[in-house]
């Protein structure tokens, strides 16, 4: 016992545990009625870590290439001990992590979270949704089933919409002029080495400007705080705020563990690429809403298709919501109103299209 | 004074042609790394632009008022038994978003099942999304064996 204090204190003082324990636990969380809002980045946090774990797991067993995907995906669902459950939970976790990436940046967006001096912690938030995406979409294809090629096929060909630059693009995301085998390699190198790596640095970055900068106080609470100084409460982040934070964790992870051993993810059955393609394409839910506003457009708007069009507007609100830090920048009065009924826009549309998307799949 | 002024002078110019040369030895070794990874990323045009014909199989495979899809090279190619006995074939990329087309033999026509696209048996964009017609190939018959060739026309 004495052995293993004496240990302790020999990594204590040589990892700098003064500093970091002082650190901890001079960071204070404030409590308020949107103190539950705090969590979900954390959350989001906490399911990267599942993917880069069952990632790995994944990896030992898939190979990337047209002919041995989906079989080796089949063959870890069916063969392998708890394979299932590693592949669901891992196709579970990413659509939890979106879920809850979408669900922390709005609850950002809305208690105005991402004001000076925090605009660079929402820009690396913003890469991180990109990022995030990728994944998403990268990973779609590996099993290398019919929904997941034609998906892919369409997803791709959107991309090559955009004038100019586009048709390069799509080359360049295909491997070729088609998807083959050279686009799953590529999508596997980007979703194994490229992404994690990327998403990693991006990650370390965001957090440690959560650090600098502390916890924000949404405008609202500052003002009632200022005018009523007794109500003010804090509580520190090391160990209380932990505490909770890890029974979210917890929570989070009983959800996705019923959700992946109750509703393990289907594989669907091999691409084809000499097969015609089925009825019901259609993209993951986090894409939906963009499906189907291009599925409304008309097919030419002036000299260009309506998918032109559309994915160029997409792009340039993305480009806004990116910058929303810097047109934001009064907490209270007809521009602070204006920008919650943006963000409001912005979270009804997506909301709105994605239910349509599904409405009109049915 | 003006010997001093003189020195300054010829060591600030000496350090921007310092500050010059180190820049631009730097992006030239930068340009140097990035260019052949660059080069690398972009595919090298597939070989398969040089297929002209392919054996797209037996008569017997295509029954009367049926489609059949058959490998073109790397692309997939739709091969048509008509109703009236005429066989005709296309790429069967759609021309909206690059999904494989296939024929409806209770329309008689060519659809798109990813957004409800559909071409007449000339090949040409009549409904839904679709902006142009599907690229035609040649059918030759050769005994009962039907081969498909790139239209020379186009």
């Amino acid at each position: 016992m004495r052995k293993l204090r004496s240990l302790r204190h020999w990594f204590y003082e040589r990892l700098g545990g003064e500093a970091v324990f002082s650190f901890l636990r001079k960071k204070k969380v404030p409590l308020h009625r949107y103190s539950a809002w705090y969590f979900l980045g954390g959350i989001t946090l906490f399911l990267f870590c599942i993917q880069v774990a069952t990632g790995i797991l994944l990896l030992l067993y898939y190979r990337p290439t047209p002919e041995e995907a989906f079989e080796s995906v089949r063959y870890i669902t069916a063969q392998v001990p708890f394979g299932w459950l590693v592949r669901s939970i891992h196709a579970w976790a990413a659509n939890l992590m979106i879920l809850f990436l979408l669900a922390h940046m709005f609850s950002v967006a809305f208690l105005r979270a991402y004001r000076r001096p925090r605009e660079l912690t929402w820009l690396s938030g913003v890469v991180l949704l990109a990022l995030v995406l990728t994944f998403g979409f990268s990973g779609y294809l590996l099993p290398w089933n019919t929904l997941a090629f034609f998906a892919t096929t369409v997803g791709t060909n959107l991309i090559g919409q955009i004038p100019w630059v586009g048709h390069w693009l799509m080359v360049f995301l295909r491997g070729g002029q088609d998807v083959t085998g050279a686009t799953l390699t590529r999508f596997f190198a980007l979703h194994v080495a490229l992404l994690p790596a990327l998403a990693t640095g991006f990650l370390l970055l965001h957090l440690f400007l959560v650090q600098i900068f502390g916890i924000s106080l949404p405008p609202s609470i500052e003002a009632e705080w200022e005018a009523q100084p007794e109500r003010r409460k804090e509580i520190a982040f090391f160990p209380d705020f932990m505490a909770r934070e890890l029974m979210a964790w917890y929570v989070a992870l009983g959800l996705l563990g019923t959700l992946a051993a109750f509703r393990p993810w289907s594989l669907g059955t091999k691409a084809d690429p000499f097969a015609p393609a089925p009825a019901g394409i259609r993209p993951e839910w986090y894409f939906m809403f963009v499906f189907q506003t291009l599925k409304i457009l008309p097919a030419y708007i002036g000299p260009l298709t309506g998918e032109a069009v559309g994915v160029m507007a997409f792009g340039l609100a993305a480009l806004l919501w990116a910058l929303l830090p810097f047109f934001d920048r009064q907490a209270q009065g007809r521009r602070a109103r204006w920008m919650t009924g943006v963000i409001l826009f912005a979270l009804g549309y997506i909301s709105a299209m994605t239910l349509y998307g599904y409405w009109a799949a049915r | 004074m003006e010997a001093s002024r003189q020195a300054g002078a010829s060591k600030s110019s000496r350090r921007t042609f310092l500050e010059l040369f180190l820049g631009s030895s730097i992006v030239a070794s930068l340009v140097s790394f990035l260019y052949p990874v660059i080069r690398y990323l972009i595919p090298p045009a597939a070989a398969e632009l040089g297929t002209n014909t392919v054996l797209a199989g037996h008569v017997t495979d295509v029954p009367v008022n049926a489609g059949k899809i058959v490998p073109f090279g790397q692309r997939p190619a739709l091969v048509i038994h008509t109703a009236d006995g005429r066989y005709i074939a296309f790429i069967a990329v759609c021309t909206h978003l690059g999904c494989t087309v296939q024929y409806r033999s209770d329309l008689q026509q060519i659809w798109c099942p990813c957004h409800n696209g559909i071409y007449d048996l000339t090949g040409r964009n009549v409904s839904g999304p679709p902006p142009r017609p599907l690229t035609p190939l040649e059918v030759h018959l050769r005994g009962d064996a039907i081969y498909l060739a790139r239209s020379s026309s186009t």
